[in-house]
């Protein structure tokens, strides 16, 4: 049991991540679509009002994520958020801008204020995915840790290629992903450019995430996880045949099935280190070194078998009531 | 400066704007769900548009709270990484379940709610917000479980030098959580109902300067109607009433409430952290009298020069122990026990830095528990007292003229937050040094200094980066908060509820959104 419980709170906490990265993947996405693709105000309220119910229920999961690791890696949270320091103070500056961005937008009906309010959201949403991203790759490629676990050298250690890469991975990855998720959640002009968007530039958009994953696989990978990245590719191709065929509930499905199993391959191959030490193999930290003690692992198990399903029902049941497509003519006047 | 200082100021600064905003949210909940629930049930006009202007004032606030909690759930990590390790096993449980089992509902059900006034059947309408507030009251007790925990820690043994948790379900009963639970739920009380009462308040004021209400010969009040602003009916005088005499009732139970639970936490602190509440009483040597006014220096923040002006014997025994005559034990006392049981000087090791060896201060700041204690109580017995004064004079149905007294109701509403604000203070600055206090009744050995608890490799140039840019973005928030706060209070009614400006067409589409960014 002892040695079962720390690998099934990896495999949660990859879930919630996974969870975390399809949810607010649309969310992070289309606040920046709001600078990229949207042409006027109204396109703007429009992609605004299709995450409207649900992007703080999907920030949870990022929150959630925090909290499950803390609670079954106390090492692992400790080590990643101290020395990434820099970088997640900026990840919660951007999700701060963005959380009052999206409140504040509309609480004044006057075109500068949105403007100001809309911009924010846009430029949040892109920097907290980048941060998101760069912290994710750091943590499957290491971070020069001594054998306390705390960083050696100065602040900007994780300054690295790799940190770029995932950081543009999340973003190339939240754009395709909300474009789908646009076409699928609006009418009239908004989902026309989206579903373009999905069909043409979309595909050029996940190449970052492709070349994350297949350079961990190369490192790292197992039969099993290149497995998972074939069946991610399949799942990716037929995303993008469907998009540019207009079908576009299948273009979301597929390019959300490729998020999961390529999130699932990425931590498949980092198991079982969940933050390696670049500077000696003995100091890294490993689901069995960095994880809390079976009592506190199988109380939160308890917790997890009864929360996570529950979860997942009502904000499926959120998602059914808020189902239909909103267009230009469905939105109120400001108050 | 010293790292330890910087992370101690950036988790205070962070924390206490948190603090904030969330006993609002925590208050205005209930609150709301009793209006929406007696609309649902009468169907009466004036329910319905207190369910809305509240509604937003809620979301407004809301939202705040949700930006400065993102910070809080990450910050353990970041500043306090020896923290962290330290008490994982068993810190880290409640804070997950928190997300767990109370933002997810919190953050979902809001979503419902806001965006579900025509999708959803009423009384399903209904649930989603009292889901979400009721979320708010977990969440609130999840999180104190753990700050309790760091005050008295139980349920858990000592493993190679660190707590490992043994027993889930005393941490989750202890005793510190359940009345700091209640305490702060009581405290959260007295902040929405003070705000309810100063805007209902002032809304009235503002219909008799406009000349819109009227008194009869009795000073019973005789509404009217403004026919030139749509939300200035008479309906809307019986809202501000309402909204008026609920919050007077819900702070003076609040006030009610925390005077009874703070007494018990009270007696509970003499036994578990004698030395913090020693200090709060400025009780330097051992005895039974109570200070009412200590003078000298408290300032100096140690016993050295502190005279006691005014003194009620006894009182103080009272207050810890529920009798008149068991001396109370004072600093002087306390600080040569706590030496002896927890050494005088800190370890040495990578962890401490160049803090290794340093000597360890015991008292905690007397300026600050002392005063930290006094606002806490004062602030809040002035708006208990000004609440139930507030329903004598509006017995007859409406407020005075009088400019001076609505300034009064609406500055009031900043009281309660000052009193829950220094209540938090002098609960965490009095726990010093310590982070985890030593529990002097239970389990022994699990404490941690402060000065242990920051992250060894963290610099102080990263420290002050993150502890001015967070500052520096509270500070405009905060401007935009009062902002949208004062634009939508002085709106009233009419600016929340569009259809008495123009009534919704009736053949409205069914997918036109009630609500939209
Ligand atoms: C409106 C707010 C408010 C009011 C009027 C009071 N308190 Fe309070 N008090 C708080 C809000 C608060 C709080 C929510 O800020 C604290 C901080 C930590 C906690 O559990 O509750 C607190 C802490 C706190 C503590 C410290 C607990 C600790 O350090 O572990 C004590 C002993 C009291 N209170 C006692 C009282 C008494 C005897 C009061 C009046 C008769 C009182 N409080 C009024
Ligand atoms: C919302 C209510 C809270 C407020 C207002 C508050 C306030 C503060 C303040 C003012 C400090 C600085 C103390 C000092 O400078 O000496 C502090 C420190 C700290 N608090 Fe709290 N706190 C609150 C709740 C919590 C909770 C719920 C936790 C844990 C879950 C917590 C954990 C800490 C930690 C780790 C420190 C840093 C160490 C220290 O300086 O004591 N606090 N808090
Ligand atoms: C230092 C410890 C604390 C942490 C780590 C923390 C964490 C958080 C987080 C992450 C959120 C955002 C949730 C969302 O996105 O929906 C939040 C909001 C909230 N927190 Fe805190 N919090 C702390 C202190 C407190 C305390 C002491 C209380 C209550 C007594 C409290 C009550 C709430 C409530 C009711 C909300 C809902 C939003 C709002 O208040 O406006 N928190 N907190």
């Amino acid at each position: 049991m002892d040695s079962v419980l720390p690998v099934v709170w990896f495999v949660v906490i990859a879930v919630l991540w996974t969870g975390y990265l399809f949810l607010e993947g649309f969310d992070l996405g289309v606040g920046m679509h709001m600078l990229v693709s949207a042409r006027s105000e109204q396109d703007r309220r429009v992609m605004l009002n299709t995450i409207g119910p649900v992007w703080d229920g999907n920030e949870v999961w990022l929150l959630t994520a925090g909290g499950a690791t803390f609670a079954a890696f106390p090492s692992w949270y400790a080590s990643l958020l101290s020395t990434l320091y820099l970088p997640i103070v900026l990840l919660l500056v951007a999700l701060i801008v963005r959380a009052v961005a999206i409140e504040f937008a509309g609480k004044v009906d006057d075109r500068r204020w949105r403007r100001v309010w809309d911009t924010a959201m846009g430029l949040g949403s892109f920097v907290a995915a980048f941060c998101v991203g760069a912290a994710l790759s750091l943590t499957t490629t290491g971070l020069p840790l001594d054998a306390n676990g705390d960083r050696v050298g100065g602040p900007f250690v994780w300054a690295t290629w790799q940190a770029v890469l995932g950081g543009l991975a999340v973003v190339g990855f939240s754009l395709a992903h909300a474009s789908t998720y646009l076409a699928l959640k609006t009418d009239g002009p908004v989902r026309v450019r989206a579903g373009r968007f999905s069909a043409r530039i979309a595909p050029i958009a996940l190449l970052p995430i492709v070349g994350w994953v297949v350079e961990l696989q190369l490192r790292r990978g197992t039969a099993v996880t290149w497995l998972l990245v074939a069946v991610a590719a399949a799942a990716a191709a037929g995303g993008w045949v469907a998009a540019t065929r207009r079908h576009e509930g299948r273009a979301f499905l597929g390019y959300g099935v490729f998020l999961v199993l390529g999130v699932a391959a990425l931590f498949g191959a980092a198991f079982p280190l969940v933050l390696p030490s670049t500077l000696s193999a003995a100091w890294s930290l490993t689901v069995w070194n960095a994880s809390s003690s079976a009592y506190t692992l199988g109380v939160m198990s308890v917790v997890a078998a009864f929360g996570v399903p529950l979860v997942l029902l009502y904000q499926g049941w959120s998602y059914w009531v808020f189902r239909r497509r909103i267009s230009p003519a469905a939105i109120p006047a400001a108050h | 400066m010293d790292v330890v200082a910087i992370a101690r100021w950036q988790f205070g600064i962070t924390t206490v704007y948190h603090f904030l905003l969330v006993p609002l949210t925590i208050g205005l909940g209930p609150a709301l769900v009793f209006m929406q629930w007696r609309w649902v049930r009468t169907g009466d006009d004036r329910w319905y548009r207190m369910t809305r202007f509240w509604g937003k004032v809620y979301l407004v606030n809301f939202i705040m709270g949700v930006a400065t909690g993102i910070v809080q759930e990450f910050q353990f990590g970041l500043a306090w990484s020896e923290y962290s390790r330290f008490v994982g096993d068993v810190f880290g449980a409640p804070l997950a379940m928190e997300a767990l089992l109370a933002f997810f509902v919190e953050s979902t059900f809001l979503g419902l709610w806001i965006f579900g006034w025509q999708r959803l059947p009423k009384r399903l309408h209904l649930l989603t917000l009292a889901m979400a507030a009721g979320a708010s009251v977990l969440s609130a007790y999840f999180i104190i479980v753990a700050n309790s925990w760091m005050q008295h820690p139980v349920g858990v043994a000592l493993v190679h030098g660190r707590p490992r948790m043994t027993d889930v379900w005393a941490v989750l009963t202890n005793n510190t959580a359940l009345v700091a639970f209640s305490h702060t739920i009581a405290g959260s009380a007295g902040v929405a109902g003070g705000f309810l009462l100063g805007i209902g308040w002032y809304q009235l004021w503002k219909r008799r300067s406009l000349g819109i209400d009227e008194l009869d010969a009795d000073g019973r009040v005789v509404p009217g109607e403004d026919p030139a602003q749509p939300g200035r009916d008479r309906l809307d005088h019986r809202v501000w009433i309402n909204t008026l005499r609920v919050g007077a009732v819900v702070a003076i139970l609040g006030f009610g409430a925390v005077a009874v639970t703070g007494d018990a936490q009270g007696k509970l602190l003499f036994q578990q952290q004698p030395l913090k509440m020693a200090s709060a009483e400025a009780a330097c040597e051992t005895g039974t009298s109570f200070s009412v006014l200590a003078v000298g220096d408290v300032s100096s923040a140690s016993c050295a020069n502190v005279t006691n002006l005014i003194e009620i014997p006894f009182v103080l025994s009272f207050l810890a122990n529920g009798d008149f005559s068991t001396p109370v034990k004072g600093v002087n006392e306390l600080i040569p026990q706590y030496q002896r049981a927890y050494g005088s000087t800190l370890p040495t090791g990578s962890i401490y830095g160049s803090r290794s060896g340093a000597t360890i201060d015991y008292q905690p700041d007397m300026t600050v528990t002392y005063w930290g204690f006094r606002i806490m109580i004062g602030f809040g017995g002035i708006a208990a007292f000004a609440a139930a004064v507030a329903l004598w004079l509006t017995r007859k149905g409406t407020v005075p003229r009088s400019k001076r007294l609505m300034q009064l109701a609406v500055f009031g509403i900043l009281a309660p937050f000052g009193a829950n604000a220094a209540g938090w203070i002098f609960t965490e600055m009095g726990r010093q040094p310590f982070v985890v206090a030593p529990n002097p009744t239970g389990v022994d050995g699990v404490s941690l200094f402060t000065a242990a608890a920051v992250s060894p490799g963290v610099t102080a140039g990263e420290l002050i980066t993150s502890l001015a840019t967070f500052a520096a973005l509270y500070g405009v928030l905060l401007v935009v908060e009062v902002f949208l706060l004062v634009r939508v209070i002085r709106g009233g009614v009419a600016a929340v509820v569009p259809e008495l400006d123009a009534p919704p067409p009736t053949d409205r589409e069914d997918d036109v959104l009630a609500f939209a960014y």
